[in-house]
């Protein structure tokens, strides 16, 4: 048996197809597409025919799209870029803290930007909650939401249980909002609104991504978690949103994102979104995906007493399952798996460097001893009904051995 | 996680994993915020010398694999033992004898030998014994 990887939200191996797309511009089309000779041209077009691939995805205009090296350099320039573009608007905006809302279990290149916009006196910030299913409320956003509020930023899938966030019900919300503040202001503008952020990354192979139906002024998309490459990454700005530079440098995106173009990577977003675009054979891909997966969650159940679900399976992504097994803990779990090649994650505080349980389970309301023995298994479209059938023959014997080790019985 | 081969092999097969029935001694230690728990169980007899000697240990461990194999080496190590020697055993010695520990790790090791103590300070019946005051910090953490 190979090595079996199930760790799909971590990263996900790139695609034959998504490789063969890139190889070429690491080789003869090396120009730089900045530059007006056939070389740099050539080049171009790779980025025009990525372009056209995530706009058709996002339903959007091309200039709509800005690369970037990543989700967490796309949420660094939503949220500072926005902020920013208040701050320098009007004068007295200078002095002024904007509030913007997340949740808490954005990824940490949301949650961290955020509290570093606070250290720096820049703005205010709301935390909301998650039900004990994982998903945020929408009548506590709402309730949120005051005159300060310039960004609402909610994540579209969670990383770690996998849960779909109420985005378009989100969206209405807020647009809402804005025609209740329009009402009231003839000179309602830019720069009277309340914008919304979804990160994306985890979504974008399963879900929804066109922004008009999301209601979404920004968006986040990751090359690497859709089969692409990794250090590349795309964000939606809807038209007329605004949003300064955060880093100075060349004309390059309109000057919003300076830096030579990063050309194959690109293409290998371009390319993974492609496969993606393929909306029949995609939705294929994607049903296969949560068979397997629904397969593992009900044996693992049926096999090892005392298994608990992180999370509610409904309104999940297919690729994600977040189990508990009481009374093992989940960095000795992933271990023994490792030893027989197959792998995993752990929400565990042993895992985590800082002790601290995944803040992710906490904010379900888990127990600490319930994070503890927590794994996550998420399945990928090269996962096989093999691998599957492997795991559920081996992990029911490393979860007894751990408890014949445990003082609890 | 960087974990050496002696660590890694002593996670997969811990030595002296389980419960003695006629314990003399049991230490009950645990993290109850991160879940880590610990327990060394103890037989205590007298050698030909007339002292007190570890006659059989065993521990159970929930928790790590750092934390499961300082339990199992710690074991090994004071198995045989006469008690007052055993009882200088520091938990450096412990990592130190499996190859070294991660940073985040030490505190694994700290449990294992805390647990051995507490074995032990049982056998001396010190648990029946302890001081008013020591009481009091246990109820002020509570
Ligand atoms: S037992 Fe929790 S980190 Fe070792």
């Amino acid at each position: 048996m190979n090595k079996i990887y199930l760790d799909h939200n971590a990263t996900t191996p790139i695609d034959p197809y998504v490789l063969g797309k890139m190889l070429p511009y690491y080789k003869d089309i090396f120009g730089n597409a900045s530059s007006a000779h056939g070389f740099g041209q050539e080049a171009m077009k790779g980025i025009d025919w990525a372009r056209e691939q995530i706009a058709e995805l996002f339903g959007c205009k091309l200039k709509e799209i800005i690369f970037s090296s990543g989700a967490t350099e796309s949420n660094n320039l939503v949220l500072r870029g926005l902020l920013m573009s208040f701050r320098y608007a009007k004068k007295d905006n200078w002095d002024k803290k904007f509030h913007i809302i997340t949740s808490a279990i954005e990824h940490p290149a949301i949650l961290e930007p955020c509290k570093e916009l606070e250290k720096e006196g820049l703005a205010e910030i709301t935390i909301v909650g998650i039900n004990d299913r994982g998903f945020v409320d929408l009548e506590e956003i709402k309730k949120e939401i005051k005159e300060n509020t310039i960004l609402v930023s909610i994540m579209y899938v969670n990383n770690e249980i996998g849960t779909i966030q109420p985005i378009k019900e989100i969206g209405k919300i807020i647009e809402r909002i804005n025609a209740e503040r329009a009402k009231k202001n003839p000179k309602f503008a830019a720069f009277d609104r309340v914008y919304f952020h979804t990160d994306a990354a985890q979504a974008t192979h399963y879900c929804d991504m066109k922004v008009k139906n999301l209601g979404v002024d920004f968006m986040t998309i990751s090359g690497h978690k859709i089969y692409g490459p990794k250090g590349i990454g795309a964000t939606y700005i809807k038209e007329g949103s605004p949003i300064r530079a955060v880093t100075f440098g060349g004309h390059q995106e309109y000057n919003i994102r300076p830096g030579t173009y990063n050309v194959a990577q690109i293409v290998g977003l371009g390319a993974a979104v492609e496969l993606i675009n393929n909306t029949k054979e995609n939705a294929k891909i994607n049903k296969r995906i949560e068979e397997l997966r629904d397969k593992l969650t009900e044996e693992l159940q049926k096999k090892i007493p005392d298994t608990f679900i992180n999370g509610v399976m409904d309104n999940r992504v297919p690729a994600n399952l977040n189990i508990s097994f009481k009374n093992a803990e989940g960095e000795s779990m992933m271990l023994m798996l490792d030893m027989e090649e197959i792998a995993v994650s752990t929400g565990s505080a042993c895992a985590s460097g800082s002790l601290a349980p995944s803040y992710v389970l906490l904010a379900l309301g888990l127990s600490p001893e319930i994070c503890h023995a927590s794994l996550r298994i998420s399945l990928g479209k090269f996962t096989t009904e093999k691998e599957i059938n492997y795991v559920i023959k081996i992990l029911p014997g490393i979860i007894a051995k751990l408890r014949k080790i445990s003082p609890y019985k | 996680m960087n974990y050496s081969d002696i660590l890694m092999d002593h996670f997969k097969n811990p030595r002296n994993q389980g419960e003695i029935k006629d314990a003399n001694g049991v230490g009950n230690v645990g993290n109850p915020i991160c879940g880590d728990m610990m327990k060394i169980y103890i037989k205590v007899e007298k050698d030909k010398d007339g002292d007190d000697y570890i006659k059989d240990v065993k521990f159970q461990t929930l928790g790590c694999a750092a934390a499961i194999a300082s339990s199992s080496m710690l074991t090994e190590m004071v198995k045989g033992m006469k008690v007052k020697d055993a009882l200088k055993i520091t938990r450096e010695q412990v990592a130190e004898k499996l190859g070294g520990l991660p940073k985040e790790k030490i505190h694994c090791s700290v449990l294992a030998n805390e647990g051995f103590k507490k074995a032990i300070a049982q056998y001396h019946g010190e648990d029946i014994e302890k001081s008013a005051e020591e009481k009091e910090i246990e109820e002020a953490h509570c």
